[in-house]
């Protein structure tokens, strides 16, 4: 199924597979076009071919939108070659009956996205930009980012040889700041929020053609690197979609790339015959809410909003891909919500205590919102429903700060049993 | 009359004769750009639909405010003002 073009998703204009990424007939985004599938008409095949690959996202190269897969030559004869940059995906999907139970729910399932490289989904999209910004002939990385992007993008920068330079907004949670400036990586903090950051960074991929922004000029095939979490999500259920997702939603690429990958395999009959698209929530803080906004107001154009929320990950004011994510949630009848601050405080501590996994602000949006579509009785009784949590709680420390007292004593035991006779509460 | 620059992205600078900024003439955002056109009549139907409303994946920032922050293409303009016209850019973070 190799790529044959970008497209342009509004006026379906054809360009080169290159770094473009916007239709200079309309403005529209380009979307990367794949021939059939060799083995099309014979998904057995297909699923064999797929089981024989590595365990990590290059399994699923036949659906990417890069030339090969990026191996390193063998050191010597009988050497075994390695594969280029890091390995990203194949992270767990946990079944989380806890939480489930508290909420009411038949079957939740965790997909713990946190489990990558540089701890989020991001490692995914930075794998199949970099990989293709290297065929491209690129030499330089960049991106704009929130944090967890940064990450990614200098730590495949590392493992590739490649200099990277990243932007981010002042103001970024420490921690995503020091994870990206250890690996060497140039860090341009810039005064302004997000939006600011990426106007900034799509005026600097004009002037600058020979560096390769993995989320401006390589957007298109970034972005499909997310559906390798749609495939892995199918294959690890046994080639069975899911009834329900319930994802985030910043600029709306991760959530619409999801639908993709789901509407490709049940294209090729890969998944169970007569499986559905999964209903698709999605999942925004109320403090940026633009996509959900819309969503609740019937529209299809997300105007845009200054973003003033913890989930900083999920801080776009100016969703891109927000008329997409729309028109996915209404065409699988699903769902957009918007949860507050302290609701994702609070969806932080439920996921933790109920299944172990700590994720960072954006997973306690996700979790939230599976929380409040629970307690407002729009999950079936009968759903399979799959949380994707997509970054890991130490990045956001901040956020849980508070939330719970730790029992001081002196090394005594009569303090000790004093002390263990209360168990200490989650505040949250 | 205010005398505004249009920063031209690089997508579309085949229309302006590969200038990277352009001086027109207007009183709102709305006005600015049809002047623009007016020089540069290529640039319509890239930036604008059928019924001439901005496309949705066109974002115009007044000295770097999105403009729909203030009252769209009636947002007024002063002189020595900076438009920028970029493409919307999806799947950042």
């Amino acid at each position: 199924m190799s790529a044959s073009s970008l497209t342009c998703r509004e006026c379906g204009s054809e360009y080169p597979l290159e770094a473009h990424f916007v239709c200079s007939k309309c403005f529209g985004p380009l979307e990367v076009k794949y021939e059939e599938h060799p083995s099309a008409g014979d998904p057995d095949a297909i699923r064999r071919r797929i089981q024989a690959g590595p365990p990590n996202i290059w399994r699923y190269a036949d659906f990417l939108p890069l030339d090969r897969v990026p191996t390193l030559a063998a050191s010597g004869p009988g050497q075994t070659p390695g594969l280029e940059g890091l390995p990203a995906g194949s992270t767990p999907l946990v079944r989380a009956d806890n939480l489930a139970k508290e909420l009411g729910l038949r079957e939740v399932w965790v997909k713990n996205d946190a489990a990558n490289p540089t701890h989020s989904f991001k490692d995914r999209v930075v794998a199949v930009a970099a990989a293709r910004a290297k065929e491209l002939g690129f030499t330089t990385l960049a991106c704009a980012s929130t944090g967890n992007l940064a990450n990614a993008v200098a730590a495949a920068g590392a493992a590739l040889g490649m200099p990277v330079y990243v932007f981010i907004p002042a103001d970024l949670e420490e921690q995503k700041i020091l994870a990206t400036g250890i690996y060497g990586a140039t860090v341009v903090t810039v005064r302004g929020n997000y939006d600011d950051v990426n106007r900034l960074c799509t005026e600097i991929a004009g002037e600058r053609p020979d560096w390769a922004f993995v989320n401006v000029n390589m957007r298109p095939y970034y972005a499909e690197g997310s559906k390798t979490l749609a495939y892995e999500i199918a294959e690890q259920l046994g080639w069975q979609t899911p009834d329900r997702i319930v994802a985030p939603i910043a600029s709306g690429s991760l959530f619409t790339k999801i639908g993709k990958g789901f509407q490709e395999w049940k294209d090729l009959g890969l998944l169970d015959a007569d499986q559905a698209l999964p209903i698709m929530s999605g999942a925004q803080a109320a403090g940026c809410n633009p996509v959900a906004h819309a969503f609740e107001q019937g529209h299809d154009v997300c105007r845009p909003v200054k973003p003033d929320t913890i989930a900083k990950s999920l801080a776009i004011g100016n969703p891109a891909d927000g008329p997409y994510a729309i028109e996915l949630a209404r065409q699988t009848a699903g769902t957009i919500d918007q949860v507050t601050d302290d609701e994702i405080r609070a969806g932080i501590a439920l996921l933790a205590r109920t299944t172990g996994i700590f994720t960072e602000t954006a997973g306690g949006v996700t979790t939230a919102t599976l929380k409040k579509l629970a307690d407002s009785g729009r999950i079936g009784a009968d759903e399979r429903v799959v949380i994707v949590i997509t970054g890991e709680g130490l990045k956001t420390l901040d956020a849980v700060r508070g939330t719970f007292e730790c029992r001081e004593i002196d090394p005594n035991f009569d303090q000790f049993e004093a002390t263990a006779e209360h168990r200490t509460e989650v505040s949250v | 009359m205010a005398e505004v620059t249009f920063k031209i992205p690089t997508q579309l600078r085949a229309a302006t004769g590969g200038e990277g900024t352009v001086k027109a003439e207007g009183t709102t955002v709305g006005t600015a750009l049809e002047h623009l056109f007016g020089n540069h009549p290529e640039l319509r139907s890239s930036l604008t639909d059928s019924e001439g409303d901005l496309r949705r994946f066109v974002n115009v920032y007044l000295d770097g405010e999105d403009i729909r922050f203030g009252d769209g293409l009636g947002t007024a303009v002063a002189d020595r003002q900076e438009l920028q016209i970029l493409p919307a850019v999806a799947g950042g973070r």
